[in-house]
């Protein structure tokens, strides 16, 4: 299956990954009122991460044998039959079992719904977000 | 023939979604007490509390037997094994044949011998009939008392509480959690729940349970003398493998099932996962019981293949417990209350907040996170895999650890590195 990869030595910490990946999981996808008019704010599946000069962004790897998923308490979290590791926000219920034990740090806690907030591939877009609106190519969405 | 599943929660769960991987074909036979088809049981607080509607219970979807081949009988005992005839029979004497058979019945509460245990209104805590008993006589509860602030009863006080009963928690150790908290967490978790309005009362122990002429609770008296009025008690000391019926039919027990590294038991054709089960700790290398829902989902898939005829290896488990009360995340992963000359503990804490590192030759072995829990998953992997975290220990305690911390290959392998 086609994953998000990172490159390191790209990535120059801009961040906008992470604003378009709010946008994204926002209800009117404007970048602008995403930001500044929806309560609860949406949340970024993807964290950057920096400690100059190296930077780079982190989100769900879509592991293939996912421990969040054995470990979900309510049944959220599923792999489908694309691979990808889906997350069912009504179904959850926020407690931070996945948080717990996702060896890469990546399910998020959106604080304000007590959800989980993890990447979803933008299942809208035929590249994900971050991926597309990376101004220096420091993210590649790509079978391996 | 077909496979044969003795317990319907999520190990049971865990092995039909290995089996249907390697066998499409073989049909499985689920056999459950309980007359639901499987639901969440960690989920019943939240049931009790008005968080999560009865519907939204299931831990899989309505059409998971029938997608994956699985006849469920449910509402149904299993009474007895016969491993010679390869049968297991139920309450009704039904004889159900089987060509693989997983023991997943899980465990029962402890109810401890004490004076008064049999009245009306004294219950426990783990299954989604008990939500529903407690629901219905909610209108006469005033005052209830628990017994045991393990997580089963602090989220049974933390439920009562927001609706609207008072509850006192009766524990004998010296704090809350005392199995996976050390004296600094258990303090700040027990801060939470006092300033919440909920009793604690550590230190003590209840030696009888009073009640009226009608046969109900009326009240309890503790070890120290102290006697409180309530109208029901619920009792969270602890579960214990329900192995019973197992133990008589030649099944090896010792406080648990004990089974090998491939969830086999002692008898031919026979497996076993979950609370049941007394299974191989990652850690420590012992085989012991590990109530826990991950490790019981793994323990269930290995059986799984196994039975299917994939060989595949049970490593261990890892203590992983996470909760939430009132609003104060706590998660622990390994060995995060153990004293010992071998161990190396890093923490700090401030208000509400704790981090606490367990350290053992330069590998992380334990970590308790309370307030600040984001990202703890690197940490528990730090356990799992056993890496050595000599490069980065001075950042293990930062609220901000990340993979950048991480030595750059072990980085770069993890996250796979762009080509």
């Amino acid at each position: 299956m086609k994953r998000v990869y990172t490159k390191e030595e790209a990535c120059i910490g801009c961040r906008l990954c992470e604003v378009h990946c709010l946008t994204e999981h926002s209800r009117s996808k404007n970048i602008i009122k995403a930001h500044k008019k929806e309560f609860p704010r949406a949340l970024s599946r993807v964290l950057v991460e920096e400690l100059r000069p190296v930077s780079f962004a982190v989100q769900c790897r879509h592991c293939d044998e996912p421990v969040c998923v054995e470990a979900c308490i309510t049944g959220a979290i599923t792999k489908d039959e694309s691979g990808k590791v889906v997350h069912d926000e009504e179904k959850c219920v926020g407690c931070w079992t996945c948080v717990l034990v996702c060896p890469h740090g990546a399910p998020r806690r959106d604080l304000e719904r007590k959800k989980v907030a993890k990447c979803d591939l933008c299942p809208d877009r035929e590249t994900p977000a971050c991926v597309e609106m990376c101004p220096n190519r420091a993210l590649v969405y790509e079978e391996r | 023939m077909s496979y044969v599943i003795i317990g319907n929660s999520v190990a049971a769960v865990g092995a039909i979604e290995a089996i249907r991987r390697i066998d499409k074909e073989m049909p499985i036979t689920v056999i459950s007490d309980e007359p639901y088809a499987v639901y969440s049981r960690p989920l019943i607080s939240e049931l009790l509390a008005g968080q999560v509607k009865q519907e939204m219970m299931g831990y899989r979807s309505p059409d998971f037997y029938e997608r994956h081949g699985v006849e469920a009988k449910l509402g149904t005992r299993v009474v007895s094994i016969d491993p010679k005839k390869k049968t297991v029979k139920t309450e009704a004497g039904e004889s159900i044949g089987y060509n693989k058979l997983l023991i997943a019945t899980g465990g029962t509460p402890f109810v401890p011998p004490m004076k008064g245990r049999e009245l009306g209104r004294v219950m426990t805590f783990i299954k989604m009939d008990d939500a529903k008993r407690i629901e219905e006589m909610l209108p006469e509860l005033k005052h209830v008392v628990v017994i045991g602030a393990g997580l089963i009863g602090l989220k049974a006080a933390e439920s009562l509480h927001h609706r609207g009963v008072k509850v006192t928690v009766v524990e004998l150790a010296n704090r809350v959690m005392a199995t996976v908290l050390d004296v600094e967490a258990g303090k700040v978790v027990q801060d939470a729940l006092e300033n919440a309005g909920v009793d604690i009362v550590t230190g003590d122990t209840v030696d009888e349970i009073l009640g009226d002429t009608a046969g109900l609770v009326n009240g309890i008296k503790m070890q120290s003398g102290e006697a409180l009025d309530c109208d029901a008690v619920i009792v969270a000391i602890g579960v214990v493998p329900n192995a019973a019926f197992a133990k008589a039919s030649g099944v090896e027990v010792n406080r648990g099932i004990i089974t090998d590294d491939h969830m086999r038991t002692n008898l031919p054709d026979v497996y076993a996962a979950g609370d049941v089960t007394e299974g191989l700790d990652y850690l420590s290398g012992d085989n012991r019981v590990m109530p826990i829902w991950p490790n019981a989902y793994i323990q269930g898939k290995i059986a799984g293949f196994n039975m299917a005829g994939e060989d595949r290896e049970f490593t261990g488990g890892l203590a992983v417990n996470s909760i939430e009360l009132f609003g104060v995340p706590v998660v622990t992963a390994g060995m995060s209350n153990v004293d010992s000359d071998d161990l190396e503990v890093l923490k700090k804490s401030a208000g509400y907040a704790y981090r606490k590192i367990v350290l053992r030759d330069n590998k992380v072995v334990g970590a308790v996170l309370v307030g600040n829990i984001d990202r703890a998953g690197l940490v528990t992997g730090l356990i799992r895999e056993q890496i050595d975290i000599s490069g980065m220990r001075e950042r293990l305690l930062a609220d901000d650890f990340g993979y950048i911390d991480f030595p750059v290959e072990l980085r770069k392998e993890r996250l796979g590195v762009a080509l």
